[in-house]
């Protein structure tokens, strides 16, 4: 059993997930933060608990790994929907789980507001197909559109949104504007002209300097790039209006009360600088933050016994093995860091000057001192040890004992720097309500591994853990 | 031997990381490499402890030997309107351009036309000679996208040369390209031995191949000592408890009578052994899956206090210490 609480800070507020996810007035969930820290499993695990606690869900993710993808029976990549299998849908909920296609979508868009000859025209531009096929800023624009729509079709009750692996994190929030000012700008009507009036002859309408700026551009595109680029623009033409405006609506609707933002982390320094980073910048766009989502926090059930006292105790059981001259006790000396089964050829043990031994410095002093504290304890005790020794535990008890101290400390060493980089970002944002994950020993890629994770989203502060 | 180093790998693995400490340890016996950063976030910086950088190659760090570590943020809109300067003498008029939005559109919409200016800066870099005709950086490190756009990243360069058949850029993007598919270029991809991570690294490498793009090697960062395995666990479970108990109140840790000190430690430091020990053997079948993808690997320890400039020069020494990459 693992107790989370020591890992817990009472100073932040705890995000109640259940109380976003049940709430009928949440229709919007929003997934962000940067890459690696579980964003699509976070909203895979909120959409299996949000379903199974009786709402009607709908999961939008980017760019799934696969076998987190199969676990929903998402593989396929047809832009639609799909009803998810395996979920409990007892109190009245249902899951159904898409991954974003980009090029399908943007022909849809075509499709949907062109007419059937402009639509193939469009289509067949080889700047359109290019474009569609996922530029810089496509998939941005593209999950824009696919949310606006999920949204307008009001069949699901909660859409939960996982946010693309962008540069940044927050490109998906610039996306909008981008294309705003890019179709409200000249450079758009500079293209459009020619090609409008058919050719040259329109060049007459601009002026001078206007004239020159498409020499130019065709100088540089080339000619026939040009023309392409000038026919998808004119062909685009009446449906710019209809991007813009949906673009500010989904923007809108984002900023709307029935929108929650999770932000996503890990306890690293790197993932929650971004984090903190994208929490000023949601306040900045008015976007209703719901909380922050701490992924992979360790926890120990043995939090009272601290790193230092379970180095210098496992100091202690091997000085005691070497002492009694136990020939099992040198291997077991090796044991503690031993590469040799060929995970970590370089683990520090393996050389002494190596870097890794140099950052585990911090470590290595604790683990001085706690050796001095070690002999001094086992001093003190020594007499009672003594007259024990009939009855002292076995050599392999004694070294098994000394590695799970050693293991021990390692965990409380990692939970005191997550605690660290955790209470750095609280004093940043005391406002922002947490809640902690508790870290799984592998990954996960079914509907067990979500709804554990669920569960553990859900989990109030100082509740026992798993 | 390679000279353009592109750095890539699923996000979280810490490819900024790892390219910084690769261009230091280039960078040995008097060389001198650039670590270029493309996608604008300062990472660099932030690694080797210095304020953000302008849009200038500059001297970041000085490496064992005399070495020199030179770093650059390319920033698309400053290359575009470089590269204007330098082959069109377009100082004003790419100010108009400006103006009217056409860097705008040519370096955040126009299809791929930013991902080959910052390649583009970055082919320039590794061919760029000094007046003695010497190459003026032995190597070039890459910073990268992540492993899922990589080879899009990179490919970019043919997908615009179709696409701009004739003209200055389709010839830009052509030379671009005879650089990235040549034995000069290697694509180096890191990651973590997690499920997701490998596989992702093995759906890159698979990529970048059909794409003729060069692989370099794997880099297996933030690797951690296995301290127990389940052969360990198995004599723990083979009821050696009261022995533990006792070690453990040997060690002055309390009573190892049932419901001492002692004793109350085993269920919680046996739970974290399981927990390590699964672990392990995950870890284990993702290193087997990575070793069987032949390429060469290369090991980098966590540094469990996170990156500092210290830290950095050690992962450089460790790169060095595993041969050639």
């Amino acid at each position: 059993m693992t107790s989370d609480d020591t890992t817990l800070d009472a100073s932040a507020p705890w995000l109640e997930v259940d109380a976003v996810i049940d709430d009928p007035r949440t229709r919007i969930v929003v997934c962000c933060g940067s890459g690696g820290v579980g964003k699509t499993t976070t909203a895979a695990a909120l959409g299996v608990r949000a379903a199974e606690r009786g709402r009607k869900v709908v999961v939008l993710t980017i760019d799934p790994a696969r076998r987190l993808a199969q676990s929903m029976g998402i593989s396929e990549l047809d832009n639609v929907p799909r009803r998810v299998k395996g979920v409990d849908e007892a109190a009245g909920g249902e899951l159904h789980a898409m991954m974003l296609d980009m090029k399908r979508t943007f022909d849809e868009i075509v499709e949907g507001h062109a007419d059937a000859e402009r639509a193939r025209a469009i289509l067949e531009n080889p700047f359109y197909q290019s474009l569609s096929a996922g530029f810089a800023g496509t998939q941005e624009y593209m999950a824009m559109e696919k949310l606006g729509q999920l949204r307008a079709n009001d069949e699901w009750d909660l859409i939960v949104v996982d946010t693309p692996p962008s540069r940044s994190a927050l490109d998906f929030l610039d996306a909008p504007k981008r294309l705003g000012s890019f179709l409200d700008g000249k450079f758009i009507r500079i293209l459009m002209a020619p090609a409008k009036v058919g050719g040259r002859a329109g060049m007459k309408f601009l002026n001078v300097g206007m004239s020159m700026m498409t020499g130019t551009l065709s100088k540089l595109m080339g000619g026939q790039l040009l023309r392409d680029v000038q026919t998808f623009v004119a062909a685009m033409d009446t449906m710019f209006g209809g991007f813009r405006t949906r673009a500010d609506a989904t923007y809108r609707l984002l900023q709307a009360p029935g929108t929650a933002f999770l932000v996503v982390a890990a306890p690293e320094r790197d993932a929650l600088r971004e984090a903190a980073y994208f929490v000023e910048r949601l306040a900045a766009e008015q976007m209703p933050l719901a909380g922050l989502v701490l992924n992979r926090v360790h926890g120990s059930g043995a939090a009272q016994l601290s790193a230092e006292r379970a180095l210098a105790a496992a100091e202690a059981l091997t000085e005691t093995l070497v002492a009694d001259g136990d020939p099992a006790a040198d291997p077991e000396a090796g044991e503690a860091g031993d590469p040799s089964d060929g995970i970590s050829p370089n683990s520090p043990s393996a050389d002494p000057s190596s870097p890794v031994a140099e950052n585990l410095e911090p470590g290595g002093i604790v683990d001085l001192d706690g050796g001095k504290n070690g002999s001094r304890t086992a001093g003190g005790l020594s007499p009672a040890a003594t007259a024990e020794h009939a009855a002292s535990p076995s050599a392999s008890a004694a070294q098994l004992a000394a590695g799970l101290l050693r293991l021990h400390a390692e965990r409380m060493q990692v939970l005191a720097r997550e605690r660290r980089t955790r209470d750095r970002f609280t004093a940043l944002h005391p406002e922002v309500p947490v809640a902690e994950v508790a870290a799984l020993p592998g990954d996960v890629h079914d509907l067990t591994g979500l709804r554990a994770i669920g569960d553990r989203l859900a989990l109030r502060p100082g509740d026992a853990g798993t | 031997m390679s000279r353009l180093h592109v750095v890539s790998g699923k996000g979280g693995t810490g490819k900024t990381t790892v390219a910084a400490a690769l261009a230091l340890a280039l960078a040995t016996e008097g060389r001198r490499t650039l670590l270029v950063e493309v996608e604008g976030r300062q990472g660099i910086a932030q690694l080797f402890e210095t304020e953000a950088f302008p849009y200038e190659e500059r001297k970041i760090a000085v490496a064992p030997g005399g070495g020199e570590v030179h770093a650059l943020a390319i920033d698309a809109e400053r290359a575009l309107l470089d590269y204007l300067q330098m082959f069109y003498k377009l100082g004003s008029a790419g100010r108009a351009l400006k103006k009217l939005g056409a860097i705008d559109f040519a370096t955040t919409i126009a299809p791929g036309l930013r991902d080959v200016l910052l390649t583009g800066k970055a082919c320039e870099a590794v061919r760029r000679k000094d007046k003695s005709g010497a190459f003026v950086y032995d190597a070039v490190v890459m910073d990268a996208p992540p492993t899922g756009r990589v080879t899009r990243f990179l490919n970019v360069n043919d997908e615009v040369a179709g696409l701009a058949k004739i003209g200055p850029i389709h010839n830009q993007a052509q030379a671009v390209m005879r650089v990235l598919k040549s034995p000069e270029t290697a694509v180096h991809l890191v990651t973590l031995l997690e499920e997701m991570p490998v596989q992702e690294t093995a759906d890159g490498i698979a990529e970048l191949r059909a794409a003729n793009i060069p692989v370099g090697g794997v880099v297996i960062n933030m690797t951690r000592p296995a301290l127990l395995d389940n052969g360990d666990l198995d004599i723990a479970a083979r009821g050696a408890r009261t022995g533990i108990a006792k070690a453990l109140s040997q060690a002055g840790l309390g009573g190892a009578r049932r419901g001492g000190h002692a004793d109350r430690l085993i269920d919680p430091l046996l739970e974290q052994a399981r927990e390590h020990a699964e672990r392990v053997e995950l870890e284990r079948a993702e290193h087997a899956e990575l070793t069987a993808l032949g390429l060469p690997t290369y090991e980098l320890g966590l540094l469990p206090e996170g990156v500092d400039l210290a830290g950095l020069y050690g992962l450089a020494r460790d790169l060095r210490r595993q041969g050639p990459i």
